[in-house]
């Protein structure tokens, strides 16, 4: 058979011509879709804490999936479906290396997306790296998915912790002088980044700093030493759990100093559940966020999101969880669309890296060639009458030396189907 | 060929045991490709629950806190590991990180560093257990389980309070990758299981030798009357302790194995519900049997992985998937647990062992021919002899 | 002083929720040597099923009534369908049957009540009442601590004075001769397990409104607790149960209010149970050992 030999020939001379030409002329490959990528689908994993201790935020991986099932009835990104598998870590480390190393070798994902929990994401960090998945939007505010050095292809999305105790610390510099800060946080990891960043705010140490462990529920005992220490400015580094029973535990004693408390414990609508009765507790609390307030029904970003929840998801309310979640898959797509049709491992990183996607957040991503940080600020908020508003302008800053700056950029208008223009 | 009669050595019995487990998990690493994290963690876990059932089984003492000791033994590892990498025991990396991914390649630790972490980590595990084995002796039953849960609870808070633990996010540790030939041809992911087969396959040879040896007709002897023990002149409390530290360097080898794998060490792996799921192990399997211990682990492994996939199949609607199918995964594999520990009287292996046993029994001939020692860790259901 | 005062105080509290679920696992385990691994989970749901009701009509107070009676329920069923199928020598069994319906419980909990904390209000105020400069309890807690002392009265005469709390005790220690003697022991143990997760599910209810509320975990930290309570008292006691549970109540806050780093008191737990079993192997209340076969 001569003609195929004859058309072996040929390819093999062009690749052999094309490997020694020189590299100002580069000759176009035949793009090869990468694993996870192919002709009408683009696969994606996520591991997530469906059950256990942290099943309050099992409705991130329901809203994640509702907008992608969104964006799929368009016509899905660059001609492809994307495809979300979900599953569950049970908030255990060790069930995290089961499932995400499913999801890479059995399932065979493209990237991992919006990985959820400090512990948990931190265990496959280095499994994602040695295989190469990108590893985007991790649904934490630790500072560890932040090393674009050590771990090319992590990303964060939230603020995270020291950034956000930056912001209060220097909104307490600025209103609260005079006052006795103290802090109560959770004994970890978080806790002690978001009050660091509250110290390099503010300039100073706090006056007294407290604790608790997620096993021990009972706190009267921190929030007597707080009270006993004439605190007057309290800021909460607590799981909503824990800012319900700091709140009450407060009100028990008769403690009433200002609190103020990370956006991760302070979702008006999820503490404010836990309440129940106690709801008026949470009048008066100043937090921070970098989204939308999901108990905002105008605005339009919560509207386009129970728009989306009514018709792909489980037909509840939109709720801080949902926020998130909708809010890393806008995310998601964008960057998805700047990749391109032809996308690669390597062109994905690149096209985050450049940075400038603007959605739902108050405050720009901080994604640089030098910067994986996620959102890069946020803005402080107040509950009055009932009702958590944002006050004041919006700040960006980082967990270095930056100062915090205000940026008054107005936020940005969700597209009219939902979906973001390329 | 072998006289009739003539029961074979605790030691060949148990280099058997060794090698058939090391080839059946080096066939999985083939067979069964796409799952070679799960063969892993089987095998690391089999580490330590061989060793307590060992200490459950054949010295009839209850802990509830194996993971401590895994957790020891793990940070024990991992720390010497990043000690020996930072003091420059290290080789040039394999090659394969490429594109954005290649410019972290970093030297990798050299081989010989992996076998003395794994040990530093048993012997660490070790010194623990004996200094919790000397209070832990004096207790029985409930009691025992009570101090050895309390000590699984404290790994957590040591790793929050202790510097240089990394706390829960854990810490990433500079583990060896496979040199090349090996590493190109294998895969790492395999080469690793291998390694932690081959520290199976050893201890699952010891253990089996030590224990139808003279050590574990001590061991049954102090468990079962202590009385009597002590007048036969058996030093009661120092063959429990014994049981105790075995059990705890198993558990840190193991646990050194897993860090490993997996290249990190966190305080969460070594749980409450790790302790749990290893006593589970023990129990499906059968108190006391090594050969059972390994399908107990086995079951522990498998069937959260099946659940979860049996779920997956289900389609559901997204409101009652979230709810029911997130849900049913932890219902299915506590309903096979209840179902399993109910249906075969002494756990489901040692079910089977005993219809073995019977049918060897009636072909060779006479009991009498097999003499005491070798009747003595057969047939009789494990559960008889219950720790108090 | 005030802060010493306080701590003791709070910490006596949170005491008597520990003695009173210690209690429930202590009454399983002189009827039937287990340690009731599911006991937390049962509890969650009694108070869940009772919460129904109650959060409906009657409140918290009718809540107190029906939680005790849908937990003993529980537990009665729980002792038919499995631990009665394992007899008396199978404690290893027991407890991985335990665990496997611990769960199935938790899991059943989560996939009809969903996983966000549900409150659950206390009936009377939670306010701390001052005493001479010093924070005391909330009538709550006096309301708490009310209802477990009587508990605790009533367990120890039904089981001092009455015939069937000697019956209850025969089947527990003596088994053979308490047949002999015409007392239905299978039917005794099926009752003790009946009351023991009552008492769980009454001592649930007692602290779930202090907490941030209904959740299929919300028990798991209490039942830890209480279990080293139980142990650190003695398992055969329940004057033990009781007393532990107070110990370990006032060591949390103790350590937590001292050096404020809450992550010392389970190892300070540890150190303390370490400590009581060298010296006293079988708890510090520790009766005569009776050694089975």
């Amino acid at each position: 058979m001569r003609a195929p030999i004859r058309a072996a020939a040929l390819v093999a001379a062009t690749a052999l011509v094309a490997a020694c030409s020189p590299t100002n002329q580069p000759s176009p490959e035949p793009y090869v879709p990468p694993r996870g990528v192919a002709e009408t689908e683009i696969r994606l994993g996520t591991h997530q804490p469906l059950t256990g201790p942290a099943s309050s935020y099992s409705r991130v991986a329901l809203a994640m999936k509702a907008y992608f099932d969104h964006v799929n009835a368009h016509g899905g990104v660059h001609g492809r479906q994307i495809v979300l598998l979900i599953k569950d870590d049970g908030y255990n480390p060790a069930t995290t290396q089961t499932v995400v190393r499913e999801l890479v070798e059995q399932d065979e994902v493209f990237a991992i997306v919006g990985g959820l929990g400090t512990p948990t994401h931190s265990a496959v960090l280095d499994y994602l790296k040695e295989e190469q998945v990108p590893d985007l939007f991790v649904a934490s505010g630790a500072g560890s998915w932040n090393q674009p050095a050590r771990y090319p292809g992590t990303f964060g999305f939230q603020t995270d912790y020291t950034t956000e105790g930056k912001i209060v610390g220097h909104y307490l510099a600025e209103e609260s002088a005079g006052e006795t800060v103290c802090a109560f946080h959770q004994d970890d990891d978080f806790g002690r980044e978001f009050v660091a960043g509250v110290e390099a705010g503010l300039g100073t140490p706090v006056a007294l700093r407290q604790s608790y462990i997620t096993s021990n529920t009972n706190v009267a005992p921190q929030v007597q030493a707080m009270q006993s220490a004439g605190c007057t400015v309290v800021v909460l580094a607590t799981l909503p759990s824990f800012t319900a029973q700091v709140l009450r535990t407060a009100d028990q004693l008769s403690f009433r100093p200002q609190f103020i408390a990370s956006t991760a414990g302070s979702d008006y609508a999820t503490v404010g559940a836990i309440l129940g009765v106690d709801k008026a507790l949470l009048e008066g609390l100043i937090s921070t966020g970098y989204l939308p307030i999901a108990t905002h029904p105008d605005d339009p970003w919560i509207a386009l999101f129970q728009r989306i929840l009514d018709e792909y998801g489980d037909g509840g309310e939109v709720d801080n969880n949902v926020v998130v979640g909708m809010s890393i898959a806008y995310l998601t797509v964008q960057v998805l669309q700047r990749a391109g049709r032809e996308i690669t491992v390597d062109g994905l990183i690149t096209a985050i890296e450049e940075g400038e996607f603007r959605g739902p957040g108050l405050v720009p991503f901080a994604f640089s060639p030098t910067s994986h940080a996620g959102y890069s600020g946020g803005r402080m908020s107040k509950v009055t009458n009932g009702e958590q508003n944002y006050f004041g302008p919006a700040y960006v800053t980082d967990a270095g030396s930056a100062p915090v700056t205000e940026y008054t950029e107005p936020a940005a208008v969700p597209p009219p189907d939902g979906i973001p223009t390329p | 060929m072998r006289a009739f009669g003539q029961p074979t050595s605790p030691g060949a019995r148990g280099a058997a045991l060794g090698l058939v487990v090391l080839a059946a998990g080096v066939v999985a690493t083939y067979a069964l490709p796409g799952r070679l994290f799960a063969i892993g963690q089987v095998v690391a876990w089999l580490v330590a629950a061989a060793g307590l059932t060992i200490l459950v089984g054949q010295s009839g003492q209850l802990s509830l806190g194996q993971a401590g000791f895994m957790a020891t033994g793990a940070y024990a590892a991992a720390l010497t590991q990043n000690a020996l990498y930072a003091a420059g025991f290290t080789v040039s990396p394999p090659s394969g990180a490429s594109g954005r991914f290649g410019a972290s390649a970093a030297p990798t630790a050299a081989p010989w560093t992996l076998p003395v972490a794994l040990l530093a980590g048993a012997a660490v595990a070790a010194a623990v257990g004996a200094l919790l084995g000397l209070a832990a002796v004096r207790m029985r039953g409930a009691y025992l389980a009570g101090a050895t849960l309390a000590f699984g609870l404290i790994v957590t808070p040591v790793t929050a309070v202790v510097d240089g633990l990394g706390g829960e996010q854990g810490l990433r540790v500079h583990v060896p990758r496979a040199p090349d030939p090996l590493g190109t041809a294998v895969g790492e992911g395999r080469v690793r299981v291998w390694v932690a087969l081959v520290a199976a396959a050893l201890v699952l040879a010891v253990l089996v030798a030590a224990v139808r040896g003279r050590w574990g007709r001590t061991l049954r002897a102090a468990r079962d009357d202590e009385a009597a023990a002590a007048l036969v002149g058996i030093p009661v409390a120092r063959v429990r302790l014994a049981a105790f530290v075995v059990s705890a360097a198993t558990a840190g080898l193991g646990g050194g194995l897993y860090v490993y794998l997996t290249g990190t060490v966190l305080p969460g792996y070594f749980g409450l519900t790790t302790s749990l799921f290893l006593l589970v192990a023990v129990v499906i399997g059968g108190a006391g049997r090594l050969v059972g211990v390994i399908g107990g682990t086995l079951f522990v492994v498998a069937v959260p992985i099946v659940t979860t996939e049996v779920m997956a199949a289900v389609n559901a609607s997204p409101a009652l998937q979230a709810r029911l199918a997130g849900n049913a995964p932890l219902a299915l594999l506590g309903l096979c647990l209840v179902l399993v520990t109910l249906a075969r009287p002494g756990g489901r292996l040692a079910w089977l062992r005993r219809q073995v046993g019977v049918r060897r029994g009636a072909r060779v001939g006479s009991p009498g021919v097999h003499g005491p020692g070798r009747d003595g860790t057969g047939g009789k259901p494990p559960t008889r002899h219950v720790p108090e | 002083m005030t802060r010493f005062l306080f701590l003791t105080i709070d910490g006596l509290a949170m005491g008597a929720v520990y003695a009173t679920f210690a209690l429930s696992l202590v009454l399983i385990w002189r009827a039937a040597r287990i340690v009731n691994f599911a006991q937390a989970a049962i509890s969650v749901a009694a108070v869940d099923v009772a919460w129904v009701v109650g959060s409906r009509v009657g409140g918290w107070w009718l809540g107190l009534l029906l939680a005790p009676l849908v937990g003993a329920l529980l537990g009665v069923l729980m002792q038919r369908f499995t631990m009665r199928r394992l007899g008396p020598e199978r404690h290893l069994d027991a407890i991985i049957v335990a665990i496997g319906v611990a769960m199935v419980v938790q899991a059943g909990l989560g996939m009809v009540f969903g996983l966000q904390y549900r409150p659950l209000p206390a009936p009377v105020s939670q306010t701390v009442l001052t005493v001479g400069g010093v924070p005391t309890l909330s009538p709550y807690k006096l309301v708490v601590l009310g209802a477990a002392a009587l508990l605790g009265v009533g367990l120890a005469l039904l089981f001092s004075r009455t015939a069937l709390g000697l019956r209850l005790r025969a089947s527990a220690l003596a088994p053979e001769v308490a047949r002999l003697l015409g007392v239905e022991v299978d039917r005794m143990t099926t009752l003790a397990w009946g009351l023991a997760a009552g008492v769980g599910a009454f001592a649930a209810l007692l602290v779930l409104p202090t907490g941030p509320g209904l959740h299929p975990t919300a028990m798991d930290g209490v039942f830890i607790t209480a279990f080293t309570a139980a142990v650190l008292g003695g398992l055969d006691s329940p004057v033990g149960a009781v007393v532990g549970g107070f110990a370990v109540g006032l060591v949390l806050n103790y350590v937590t209010g001292y050096t404020d780093e809450p992550n010392l008191a389970p190892i300070a737990l540890l150190g303390l149970l370490l400590a009581v079993l060298l010296v006293r192997p079988n708890g510090v209340f520790a009766g005569p050992t009776i050694r089975r076969a």
